[in-house]
């Protein structure tokens, strides 16, 4: 990739700032309720070993 | 009309294996179409004859509010289902849609932010449309506070259902705020009658980023509603059994 490019004429911090969060925010819709399913399950897991 | 398939979706075990089934598809369709958007929106869009390279943040912009807005609606109507006829499975999708949309009204915002500085010369500007979508922020994040905050999980849906009503009446506010009163936010591009303000070279990753976006939603939804689910049920013999299974499995996407 050209350094015009990652530039954004000039807006690079707005631009690639924007879509770095976007990143952030995509990937923990993934992550974070798969690590809750996880450690759901660890609790039931947990309660049926007890039994 | 026969309903029985209704009823037979809306009890927990077969709306668990329906999600289980259906969230992989939305989520890979999402981000084929997301990666259409940012490759399109990032590369192969032109520049902007005004905004120049600063415009391709509506690709990220856009999608993200018009979900904040979506999602919060579906809540609404989630909580109605709620007070008026106790649906288990409407109390698992409303508390699991508030903290997705608050994550997406948070990306609205802060690209919003990123947007504003160099075009406005601002960060912040205490602007109605600007102000009613920081309002739907705190909105989401009070249901999911308010879902904490309760030891009966049933009694906290119910609270976050009322919140989320009576919320509802900022739904029209952050829409219409562009047209209401004098914004510096620009009107709408194309959710709005008659032809979209934008060229089809432009528009297309649009397209594809929000119905992306929505896909991608749609999937975290699911996710977190099976998981109110197995919290629900956990002593019930079908959470017993797919409990097993799952983690021995250990697939737990």
């Amino acid at each position: 990739m050209s350094a015009e490019f990652w530039n954004m004429g000039g807006y690079a911090v707005y631009v690639w700032g924007s879509f770095g969060a976007a990143l952030i925010i995509y990937l923990w819709n993934v992550v974070a309720p798969r690590r809750r399913r996880r450690a759901i399950l660890n609790r039931i897991a947990e309660a049926q070993g007890e039994e | 009309m026969n309903w029985t398939w209704f009823h037979r979706l809306a009890s927990s075990p077969s709306f668990f294996r329906f999600a289980q089934r259906l969230a992989p598809w939305l989520g890979g369709f999402g981000l084929l179409l997301l990666a259409a958007c940012w490759f399109g929106g990032l590369v192969l869009a032109p520049a902007d004859y005004q905004q120049k390279d600063a415009f391709r943040i509506i690709y990220v912009h856009v999608p993200a509010a018009a979900v904040s807005l979506s999602l919060y609606v579906a809540m609404a109507v989630c909580g109605v289902i709620t007070l008026v006829w106790r649906m288990k499975l409407a109390e698992c999708v409303l508390v699991a849609i508030a903290p997705v949309g608050a994550s997406f009204t948070a990306l609205a915002l802060v690209t919003g932010m990123l947007w504003g500085k160099p075009m406005w010369g601002a960060y912040w500007v205490w602007d109605a449309r600007l102000t009613s979508e920081l309002v739907l922020l705190f909105l989401y994040l009070g249901v999911v506070g308010l879902n904490g905050a309760f030891d009966d999980m049933r009694a906290a849906a119910r609270a976050c259902g009322l919140l989320a009503i009576v919320g509802a009446v900022n739904v029209p506010i952050v829409h219409f705020s562009v047209d209401w009163w004098n914004s510096l936010h620009q009107g709408a591009t194309i959710l709005k009658f008659g032809k979209p303000n934008i060229s089809a070279d432009m528009a297309w990753p649009l397209y594809c980023g929000l119905l992306g976006t929505y896909l991608w939603c749609g999937a975290a939804v699911l996710r977190r509603t099976q998981n109110e689910l197995l919290l629900r049920e956990r002593g019930t013999r079908w959470v017993r059994e797919l409990g097993g299974e799952l983690e021995g499995s250990g697939d737990v996407c």
